[in-house]
């Protein structure tokens, strides 16, 4: 607009929002302050502060720990990264085939489905005691006995069945004049899942999608279970030398460190309307 | 005056709801025809069948003389014969304007990438939206969205195009553009039937007007006789009520 000035009303206007933005960050300060004045002296007058310190927020022993615990830490890594991989395309698969019609697929559909309920009510902890035990007790040839590698089964096995029900809601929410136009065009059924259905799909699910990897990052810790020697089971043995459980609240942090920002990025795309409504506008 | 389509003793139902009872109706060559009819009276749904998009329970359409209601035929081919374009555009949002016109020649028909996307620029010439070729869908008008969509229905060089109620999602003053390019097509001589409630467009446009009704066709006639002197009461009993309404 060229030449606007602001009318008097809307100067008015906006000195009096800017005065009720002032106040509200004045009420939020002094509330703050007062609330951790209160939650620090009644933590330090109590009894059992000195113990806790102690033992918790040691800072300085915890510290020491810390390079051990970063390389421990490459293995969490790699075994999320690889189980990422696997999940990713499983479970797009199983999500395919559980979309399928028609009676020659219905043993595949069936098996998926019956996959999908096993992994996804089981336990993690117990897929990774019947995995990592039970696999190498049949003593077949071929049968990894790495506990790494049977570790990242156990993960892929149960994450599969979580992502794929991600994958298939998405699926299920493209609108049905979607592949019914990709249809009218001549596009096959599985040219019409490839280039019109799924490609939407990908792009809704994504913020649930990059949830279940947030808890896939912290699940690696399971693989302690396992005698898979990563952060959390480092960890471990350097608590039960030193008696502290400072280093537990080390590899917490570092945990955090890793999966805030993730979180954070989730929360960032989920708002990011035009990418994600670029599947989700039904027209 | 050949045939394109035929269509004979065609009946589809949903439960006991029976929307086609041995509708028959046929296109020549070059022919327009307008479906009119109440919402409900199966105009939408004739257009569904006749490209395979529904099951039919019987009766037979053949198009150049071929029956493609046989279960035999492959649907997926015949649909590349036939354009059909929706009220609601179902554009695919995810692609560029240009990526939904050249989809169905590339992964279709083989078409090389740098050919299908000459061939979609010049389509997109003929519906005046050249510039809008890397735009996304949801940056368009519903009159723009619109003419992609029958941009990318012609893309497959139809033998027969459909039309189902598409100006009927449309805000009023982007009406226009969508029937001026139906009636470009028209004149290029392509065969086309089209669900419409706009009266007006059917008088001006189409060879024939097929009135439904009951799942049939209670009558057809040249567009002057059936809207403007209709021989059945239920015909104008229903004109009476879109006169009333200020469509025509």
């Amino acid at each position: 607009m060229e030449g606007w000035q602001p009318s008097a009303l809307q100067l008015e206007r906006q000195a009096y929002r800017r005065r009720r933005t002032q106040r509200s960050w004045l009420i939020a300060l002094v509330s703050s302050a007062v609330v951790i004045t209160l939650v620090v002296t009644v933590v330090r007058g109590s009894t059992g502060w000195p113990r806790t310190r102690d033992s918790f927020f040691d800072f300085g022993l915890g510290w020491d720990g810390v390079p051990d615990l970063l390389r421990a830490l490459w293995i969490n890594v790699q075994i999320m990264l690889i189980t990422e991989a696997l999940v990713l395309f499983l479970a797009a698969g199983i999500a395919i085939l559980r979309t399928l019609r028609g009676p020659v697929f219905f043993p595949l559909r069936f098996l998926a489905g019956l996959y999908v309920d096993v992994f996804r009510g089981l336990p993690l902890l117990v897929v990774l005691y019947l995995v990592g035990y039970g696999l190498p007790a049949l003593r077949l040839q071929g049968m990894p006995t790495s506990t790494f590698v049977l570790a990242i089964i156990a993960l892929t096995l149960t994450y599969t069945a979580y992502v794929a029900e991600v994958f298939r809601a998405g699926i299920e929410s493209v609108h049905p004049s979607q592949s019914g136009s990709a249809r009218a065009l001549g596009l096959s059924y599985a040219q019409s899942m490839r280039y019109v259905v799924f490609p939407q799909a990908v792009r809704r699910v994504l913020p649930p999608l990059l949830n279940d990897f947030v808890s896939l990052q912290k699940d690696t810790s399971l693989a302690s279970v396992l005698g898979v020697i990563e952060m959390v089971l480092t960890a471990e043995n350097q608590a039960s030398q030193s008696g502290k459980f400072v280093h537990y609240v080390m590899a917490g942090l570092i945990f955090l460190i890793l999966t805030v920002p993730l979180t954070r990025f989730t929360d960032w795309l989920a708002r990011r309307q035009g990418w994600v409504n670029a599947g989700g506008v039904i027209t | 005056m050949s045939e394109v389509l035929r269509v004979s003793g065609l009946r589809k139902s949903y439960g006991h709801n029976v929307v086609l009872d041995g509708l028959d109706l046929t296109a020549g060559e070059h022919e327009c025809i307008a479906l009119i009819g109440a919402s409900g009276s199966g105009k939408s749904t004739l257009l569904r069948c006749i490209d395979l998009l529904e099951v039919v329970d019987d009766g037979v359409v053949e198009l150049d003389g071929r029956d493609i209601t046989d279960p035999r035929v492959d649907g997926d081919e015949v649909r590349t014969h036939i354009g059909i374009v929706f009220q609601a555009f179902n554009l695919f949002p995810h692609l560029r304007v240009i990526d939904n016109i050249t989809l169905a020649p590339r992964k279709v028909h083989g078409v090389p990438k740098e050919k299908a996307e000459v061939e979609a620029l010049a389509l997109l010439e003929r519906v005046g939206l050249r510039e809008k070729a890397s735009a996304r869908p949801d940056e368009l008008s519903g009159g723009q969205q619109q003419r992609v969509a029958i941009a990318r229905a012609l893309a497959n060089k139809p033998r027969l195009m459909l039309f189902d109620e598409v100006t009927s999602a449309l805000d009023p003053e982007l009406v226009g553009e969508v029937l001026m390019l139906i009636r470009e097509l028209k004149h290029d001589g392509m065969t086309m039937l089209l669900a419409t409630h706009e009266m007006g467009f059917a008088r001006d446009v189409a060879d024939k007007v097929c009135f439904l009704d009951g799942g049939r066709v209670l009558e057809d006639g040249p567009p002057e006789q059936v809207l403007g002197d209709p021989r059945e009461p239920r015909t104008r009993q229903f004109l009476r009520r879109i006169i009333d309404a200020g469509r025509l």
